[in-house]
């Protein structure tokens, strides 16, 4: 069963309130940043909750989910708490990794969030294995695994594929096609030009779908699902979608044009269509829509002031921490 | 006349330099084009040399470095960057059971010319995957040399060494070090660099205590040495330079003389290169002038954290190491 439903007025409003609640906790991740309270460099998601939230509606309670450098929309989907996201990319004892992780390594293994990945491609044979122990348990669940155009061309993504097809593991591929690798066009970087034809390299369905559309995303993911726990083996998703924002905090967006970034934004941004859709479709009243707004906004400030509050990460932790 | 310019610059320079002497020069990494590399290392060059010479790959760490094998043993003498270091375990079949063997498993008939460039180090709040030193890995292999260079001038010197090698050299820059700045003499051809791979350099001349550094941890420890100067201890310092081959000599003479050795370095400590340095230097006679036992400075043996003070506190500092110096002096 899907955790919800963003095509039925419940799993709509919640669904919306996923969406925003991922736009604004990156944007007051942005904010922070700019005051100089984090550390490192962080990506960021906005313009694709739709992939994070059509492809988390669609699992149950109880299946996985591995992650990537871009992860924070994936983690927030899966039912992360935001305010141990805030704490651990404000250094908090209290945050999902004590501190040690931050922006990139965001894991609730107890949720079913596997993890984010620093290595681009590292969580695909990760995912595989998680797996291949459903299957060997019998435990009926699923793996969905993000992963990104460019992560498309290390050997983990051609590997990974082959073995799942071949054992028929429960596992989705979810590659977000933001058509671009950090500075590198999908077009320019894909030989054969498609990634999700490398799918019948391997024996596997593959689908593409609008990524910024989260019903398209979740009706394509929910089969693939359903099939995955029928024992059908792996499928091979492809959205297409957008990055707003630089690749990480350094980027001077060189590659690409103002105008292509503003294209996306203004004609096919995911929370604009999918605010125009569920008015359309009756499912919310523009008040409705409007409280999810409202919600989503407050719960990321009651977060991050909640973290503020939470101690530092303690140095003296340090000793032994390397090993269980 | 030397100018004033940044690590990144001089490196920079020292890649055009090749890139205009020898044809045969190539670079090839992730967004080294017109992004100019994830430091920014190779900006301009792409438009100075164009798409064919100067490549972005997909991200394919393995093919990246067989690249480069498959390119030296046919001709060329490739300059391949892998984003980060950390970057380099999606390539070490490539490099340690390819480059590194080639030379000797064929029999010598054939070398293997390389260089793979690569950041490493912590301090960024990059966090685990992106924040390792990993130079012992690639000193274990014989076949394979490695260099960690810690000022701008030797950053462009070695680089000149490393492409006038035969041999596969495994090319560790701190991301740290790349703002740095300081004195460079340009070299006009690559014949003209004085540094060689394997000879250490004594930044600093001391009585009391030997302190043998590389990479971001020679300018930690020139600051420890300032620092120690002010209470009465003079530190000679020894930037290693490349740590495979290890100029021992170098080391060995020094501790004559001062009769104390500390060997500091982010690594984290265990099995790392300062154990082969204190071998080194109890395998020879200098082990009869030791007045106190050795010392280590060495990154904790913890993946990199990424808060900032969980970090500080895994990272050898400067105070760290004049503590420690102060306690071999005062032993
Ligand atoms: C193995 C590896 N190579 C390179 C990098 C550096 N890097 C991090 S993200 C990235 C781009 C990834 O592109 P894509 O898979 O399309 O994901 P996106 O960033 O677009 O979400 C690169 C090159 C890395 N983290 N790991
Ligand atoms: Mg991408």
């Amino acid at each position: 069963m899907p955790k919800r439903d963003p095509t039925t007025p419940d799993g709509a409003r919640r669904s919306l309130l996923v969406m925003w609640t991922i736009r604004r906790f990156e944007e007051a991740l942005e904010e922070l940043f700019a005051r100089g309270v984090l550390h490192g460099t962080m990506h960021l998601s906005i313009g694709q909750e739709a992939v994070a939230e059509g492809v988390a509606a669609a699992l149950d309670e109880g299946d996985f989910i591995t992650s990537t450098h871009r992860g924070h929309g994936h983690a927030i989907a899966h039912g992360a708490d935001l305010e141990r996201m805030f704490a651990e990319l404000l250094m908090k004892d209290t945050g999902y990794c004590r501190g040690r992780g931050g922006s990139m390594h965001i894991a609730d293994v107890a949720a079913g969030n596997l993890g984010a990945n620093g290595i681009v491609a590292g969580s695909m044979t990760i995912a595989t294995g998680a797996a291949f122990s459903q299957m060997m348990q019998g435990t009926g669940k699923v793996v969905a695994c993000f992963f990104g155009d460019g992560a498309a061309n290390e050997g983990a993504f051609h590997e990974s594929l082959n073995l799942a097809g071949i054992w028929s593991l429960p596992v989705v591929f979810v590659c977000e096609n933001n058509q671009y690798g950090m500075s590198m066009a999908v077009d320019k970087a894909t030989a054969g030009g498609s990634i999700v034809r490398r799918a019948d390299a391997y024996g596997i369905p593959g689908v593409r779908v609008d990524g910024n559309d989260v019903v398209d995303v979740f009706r394509n993911t929910s089969e693939a699902v359903a099939r995955a726990r029928r024992g059908e083996g792996p499928i091979l998703i492809e959205a297409v979608t957008y990055r707003y924002r630089g690749h990480s905090k350094s980027d001077r967006n060189l590659y690409r044009t103002v105008d292509e970034i503003e294209q996306w934004r203004k004609s096919r941004d995911p929370l604009d269509r999918y605010e125009a859709r569920v008015i359309d479709e009756g499912w919310l009243t523009s008040d409705q829509l409007e409280e999810c707004r409202i919600e989503a906004r407050d719960a990321v400030r009651r977060a991050v002031e909640a973290a503020f509050r939470a101690p530092d990460a303690d140095p003296a932790d340090l000793v032994g921490a390397a090993y269980a | 006349m030397p100018e004033t310019m940044t690590y990144a610059a001089a490196l920079r320079a020292a890649m055009r330099l090749l890139l205009s002497q020898d044809e045969r020069v190539f670079l090839a990494g992730e967004d080294i084009g017109v992004y100019g590399g994830a430091f920014g290392v190779t900006d301009g060059l792409v438009a100075e040399f164009g798409e064919e010479r100067v490549r972005d790959t997909p991200i394919s760490e393995e093919a990246i470095v067989g690249l480069a094998v498959g390119a030296a043993i046919t001709g060329m003498r490739p300059i391949v960057e892998m984003q980060f270091s950390d970057f380099v375990a999606n390539a070490m079949d490539p490099l340690v059971n390819q480059a590194a063997k080639l030379h000797f498993m064929y029999g010598g008939n054939v070398t293997v010319p390389m260089i793979v460039r690569a950041p490493g180090g912590g301090g960024t709040g990059a966090a685990a995957q992106h924040s390792q030193s990993l130079e012992a890995w690639f000193a274990h292999v014989p076949g394979l040399k490695v260099v960690l260079p810690a000022t701008p001038q030797d950053v462009h010197d070695l680089l000149l060494a490393a492409y006038l090698d035969p041999n596969p050299v495994v090319f560790l820059e701190h991301k740290l070090l790349y703002k740095t700045e300081g004195p460079v003499e340009l070299r006009s051809r690559a014949e003209d660099t004085p540094a060689r791979i394997g000879e250490a350099k004594v930044l600093r001349e001391g009585t009391d205590l030997t302190i043998a550094a590389y990479s971001i941890m020679t300018p930690r420890a020139l600051e420890a040495a300032d620092g120690l100067a002010s209470a009465g201890i003079e530190a000679e310092v020894i930037d290693l330079r490349t740590v495979q081959p290890l100029d021992i000599d170098t080391v060995r003479a020094s501790v004559k003389k001062t009769g104390r050795l500390l060997v500091t370095h982010e690594a984290p400590q265990p099995v790392g290169v300062g154990a082969e340095v204190v071998a080194g230097v109890c395998e020879s006679d200098a082990l009869d002038y030791l007045l106190a036992p050795v010392a280590r400075v060495c990154g904790q043996p913890v993946p990199m954290p990424y808060a900032r003070e969980l970090e500080r506190a895994v990272i050898p500092q400067v105070e760290d190491v004049e503590a420690a110096a102060k306690e071999l002096v005062n032993a």
